[in-house]
């Protein structure tokens, strides 16, 4: 019969159609919020989403993965008395992963004698450049450059990132990547143990012939 | 590493003693052709050895030798290992090689791409003009003697970023203080414009002359983009016309010619991975799969079990992702407003969100690494993988399939339109499932296996009409097949590593040149890479899948209505990203 | 009346009247107009454009900021989103398009290859940003910037346009009737910028004394 093909498929529109209710309704019976919570945004992103797939950006947000990266920024610790240590040792590792070449670190020095200093005097990094890819954080052997989750950055201006616009407290990046986070902290004080134990062990060496 | 099916050597120097020689240098394979002899030894290696596609064609400067080098790599559509032949002449302009069209007509655009890049004429070509550039531009931009404006340091990273850090942006050197570059003594004011005869000319134009040879009438030229609704991006196509029926036509692109290979050549390996991603856009993954097989062959390293795995389920799941789109856009281009699209879409989104979930982004991965991939799929995603594969695509495949393929307006727009035979499809070159709707079984994944595909149970998808029906009926199989090899990729994934080498981002890769090719959903993606040892490539070539298939055009089109071409465009799959490059 | 954008505060409306009046300025009135229904132009370059396709479809869904009706034809839109890496080959389209396109017109550049030649910067045939030719009103960083990060950008372009006022726009001032036509690049031996033809001439002079030299 000419015209089943179309009514076939107007069926799956028909469907489609009432789904949205059904699912609707069902929240509402069921007393579950679909919109403007958690659990609701979640059921859109699942298997089962049906019905309105909708994310009413900025009113509700998707759940960014804790590996979603947008720009990098670079982490520092909070010392005491509110010090901000600069994790990056300016070793330029970053600036020689990149592969568009938007990173550039100014070295400091120390003013009395003129060596170089492990802290960056500067750090720019091209916004309009980076491609967003996560190599200077992949890299980096500090755990000092990471990629962001923030891309709300929209501006009216071309911009260029320095060093102040770049630094973020590990707090931050504590919560925006926990998993990574944890993992980092135990492997390094893992490292910090080993290297202790080591210098015991060095240190009876040491000690031992001497007795 | 999985070896080729059909190992199969053909000894072109025997055969043709005098004209073709070996070619010994270390690390490279193949025969290097006499100039003179080429047209010989290639018809024999389409018809007497069996040669009949011819995949790829490219350029090489070996300025260091004066010498200029271009390298064909042809293949079986029965399958097995393919055979090189190259052709060197020195670099002196004019700078002449015999086309190889009439043997192989998918030649066409590769060959005038060469002119375009790197200055060699193909004499006897039907249409020897600049493809990706325009007409009029200075120079030819692959010769290693020509520097770009921007132009700072041979080879990346560059020094002014580190260790001094006295970066000066690219503008500031520049006497333009921009992206330009113009020949000594040049006056703007003079300059003539192309008027792009060229390209008007290589249409046919007619004009008809009534009987009594009073009334003229001339044939209409239109010009469809490069900014048109339906063209996939920046494609421009002229087209005459007589009344509706295409008499003419000749896709005009490098819209979106980026420059990829330029960058490629400049950059570490490593660091054309994420370069890579913006090829074909929609299929990041499926490109960084075909890269860095390709590093990995010239490096002869093993790639860590697990990975082997999670490489193959995110080729797949792109795949998916890709054909659905493809259903999606080739229904909204025939005028079904967005309904397709949209849950084509919505599908679309939850596979992006796995890739985003493992990679950190939606579309442009990165994920791959050579040796394995960057970081390990965890449970959690796994079981999404496994939700989405299991229980939700094929339903919503099947429900994508009730929605409009009985339709009869839809079948009586797409079937027994723009008929693509296998002869024609194969001497254009035409990979994918564009050559497999024409009934041709090639299909790289069991054709020349890669990767591990060759554990797995699936049929190669094949239709036999060619007609835009097939076209789009075959992307279903593939799907369905897609999700056969993900379900069994999913039971068998083994734990255990994820990379079989140490996170470095400066590999070095011994010299020698490799091509590499992987099954893209587009068609066959390949890389021809040539290093020197160096820590980036010397020549790195990529063969795109929709920059070939599209020298087809012109031949399913002529004759046809223009209507159906802007769904002819829809069914080739063509990615501007990959096309350009 | 609910949208907080229209009405002006601190005027006192009878609550019976709250949904039925508003009390707010001409400025208001125009902008909130014009933030609301901000056709764009069915343009996509490269990669971006598919995510804003993907902004487009059910799940970002920018119909709910009055931005879904993409228009083929820059006669009928009022922004252009350039979504992608700006060649040159592709830059005369661009600008006859943005010439064509009536004011009021906005300029969005969409990730990081329009805002600023992105990682394709180096390319010879790549320009270093649209703004060198468009007056971009919004950048969005990101490449590419997600869908969500599009939304974000689009909203800063609506709050930019809450900003606009009658007697400042452009398109109402009579000195600068042509003020936004950008005069065609010309494809030459490279792009020629015609508004810079005599510092290319003096240029490429230069640099043949150089080279005599």
């Amino acid at each position: 019969m000419y015209g089943k093909g179309i009514l076939k498929g107007l069926s799956v529109t028909w469907k489609r159609f009432w789904d949205t209710y059904i699912d609707d309704i069902s929240w509402a019976v069921s007393g579950r919020k679909r919109y403007h919570s958690e659990e609701g945004v979640k059921h859109r992103s699942s298997k089962n989403t049906k019905g309105i797939f909708t994310v009413q950006y900025p009113e509700e947000q998707l759940i960014v993965p804790e590996e979603f990266r947008f720009l990098p920024f670079l982490v520092y610790d909070e010392g005491a008395d509110g010090k901000k240590e600069v994790r990056c040792t300016s070793c330029g590792i970053c600036a020689k992963a990149c592969p568009p070449q938007c990173i550039w670190i100014v070295r400091s020095s120390d003013p009395v004698t003129g060596k170089p200093v492990a802290t960056p005097a500067d750090f720019y990094i091209d916004a309009d450049i980076c491609m967003n890819c996560g190599f200077c954080a992949e890299y980096c052997p500090f755990d000092a450059i990471k990629m962001d989750h923030d891309f709300d950055i929209a501006s009216t201006k071309r911009s260029v990132y320095n060093l102040e616009r770049l630094l973020k407290p590990a707090s931050y990046y504590a919560e925006i990547r926990p998993l990574n986070y944890t993992m980092e902290e135990e492997a390094r004080k893992a490292k910090e143990a080993a290297k202790a134990a080591k210098a015991q062990a060095a240190a009876a060496a040491t000690a031992t012939p001497a007795a | 590493m999985a070896t080729p099916i059909l190992t199969q050597t053909v000894d072109l120097a025997a055969r043709f003693p005098g004209m073709v020689t070996a070619d010994a240098r270390p690390g490279y394979t193949g025969f290097i052709v006499n100039k003179e002899n080429l047209l010989e030894v290639a018809t024999a290696v389409r018809d007497e050895f069996g040669f009949d596609l011819l995949s790829s064609l490219t350029g090489v400067d070996y300025i260091a030798e004066n010498k200029m080098e271009v390298v064909y790599h042809a293949f079986k559509t029965t399958g097995g290992s393919g055979l090189i032949f190259k052709v060197q002449v020195e670099r002196i302009d004019p700078i002449e090689i015999p086309s190889l069209t009439h043997i192989w007509h998918g030649l066409e655009f590769q060959e005038r791409e060469v002119w375009d890049l790197y200055g060699i004429k193909f004499t006897d070509h039907p249409d020897m003009r600049r493809i990706l550039m325009w007409e009029g531009f200075e120079g030819h931009p692959l010769r290693k003697d020509w520097k770009e404006a921007f132009y700072e340091e041979e080879v990346k990273p560059y020094k002014s970023r580190w260790p001094e850090g006295k970066h000066t942006f690219a503008e500031d050197k520049n006497p333009f203080h921009d992206n330009l570059n113009f020949p000594k003594d040049f006056d703007p004011e003079k300059y003539v414009v192309d008027k792009e005869e060229d390209l008007y000319a290589s249409l046919e134009r007619h004009t008809m002359k009534d009987e009594a040879g009073k009334m003229k009438t001339d044939s209409v030229v239109v010009n469809l983009g490069p900014h048109h609704p339906s063209t996939h991006g920046v494609l421009r196509v002229a087209v005459t016309l007589n009344g509706e029926t295409v008499m003419g036509l000749k896709p005009v692109m490098g819209y979106l010619h980026r420059n990829h290979e330029k960058i490629g050549e400049r950059s570490t390996f490593t660091q054309i991975i994420p370069y890579t991603d913006r090829l074909d856009y929609f299929n990041s993954m499926s490109n960084n799969f075909g890269y860095v097989t390709t590093v990995e062959k010239m490096m002869n390293i093993q790639v860590a079990e697990r990975a082997e795995y999670i490489r193959v389920i995110m080729a797949e799941l792109s795949r998916v992702q890709n054909h659905l789109v493809f259903i999606g856009m080739l229904l909204n281009d025939l005028g079904t407003m967005f309904t397709p699209a949209l849950y084509a879409f919505e599908e679309r989104e939850l596979i992006v969100d796995i890739f985003e979930a493992v990679s950190g982004s939606r579309m442009m991965c990165n994920y791959y690494r050579f040796g394995g991939v960057v970081r390990d799929v965890s449970d959690e995603i796994l079981q999404k993988i496994k939700d989405l594969v299991f229980d939700r695509l094929p339903a919503k495949t099947d429900e994508m399939e009730r929605l409009l393929n009985e339709n009869e307006v839809l079948v009586g727009r797409l079937k027994g339109t723009h008929v693509l035979s296998a002869e024609d499809a194969i001497n254009f070159s035409v990979t994918g499932p564009v050559l497999r709707a024409s009934g041709v079984p090639y299909d790289l994944r069991r054709a020349d296996p890669y990767s591990i595909y060759d554990r797995f149970d699936f049929d190669v998808a094949v239709r036999h009409n060619g007609d835009m029906m097939d076209n789009y009926l075959i992307r279903f199989d593939e799907i369905r097949q897609s999700l056969r090899i993900l379900e069994q990729a999913l039971k068998q994934i083994p734990q255990g590593p994820i990379n079989s080498q140490k996170p470095n981002y400066q590999i070095k890769v011994p010299a020698g040149e490799a091509y590499g090719r992987i099954e893209s959903p587009k068609g066959e993606l390949g890389f021809y890479i040539i290093s020197t040892g160096k820590g980036n490539p010397y020549r790195y070539h990529v063969r795109a899948p929709s920059f070939v298939n599209l020298t087809a055009i012109e031949k399913i089109c002529i004759g046809t209505k223009i209507q159906d071409f802007v769904a002819l465009l829809a069914m080739l799959d063509i990615v501007m990203g990959e096309l350009d490059r | 009346m609910e949208n907080e954008k229209l009405s002006l505060p601190n005027y006192n409306i009878p609550e019976e009247l709250e949904n039925v009046v508003a009390i707010t300025t001409l400025d208001r009135l125009y902008n909130w107009g014009r933030r609301s229904s901000l056709w764009p132009l069915t343009f996509g370059l490269a990669c971006c454009a598919i995510e804003m396709i993907a902004a487009q479809m059910a799940r970002y869904d920018m119909a709910r900021f009055g931005m879904e009706v993409m228009r083929p034809t820059p006669r009928q839109a009022d922004m252009i989103l350039v979504s992608g890496t700006v060649t040159k080959k592709m830059l005369p389209a661009i600008i006859r398009l943005y010439n064509q396109m009536p004011e009021p017109k906005y300029v969005v550049a969409m990730g990081a290859c329009a805002s600023g030649g992105g990682p394709f910067k180096e390319g010879y045939n790549v320009v270093a940003g649209i703004d060198k030719f468009l007056p971009v009103d919004v950048y969005i960083p990101g490449c590419p910037p997600t869908p969500q990060a599009l939304i974000a950008g689009l909203i800063k372009l609506q709050e930019r346009i809450d900003k606009d006022s009658l007697k400042k726009v452009r398109w109402y001032n009579k000195e600068k009737k042509d003020g936004n036509y950008v005069p065609m690049p010309i494809l030459g031996p490279d792009l020629i910028d015609v508004r810079r033809n005599a510092e290319i001439r003096d240029a490429a002079a230069t640099k043949a004394t150089q080279e005599s030299a």
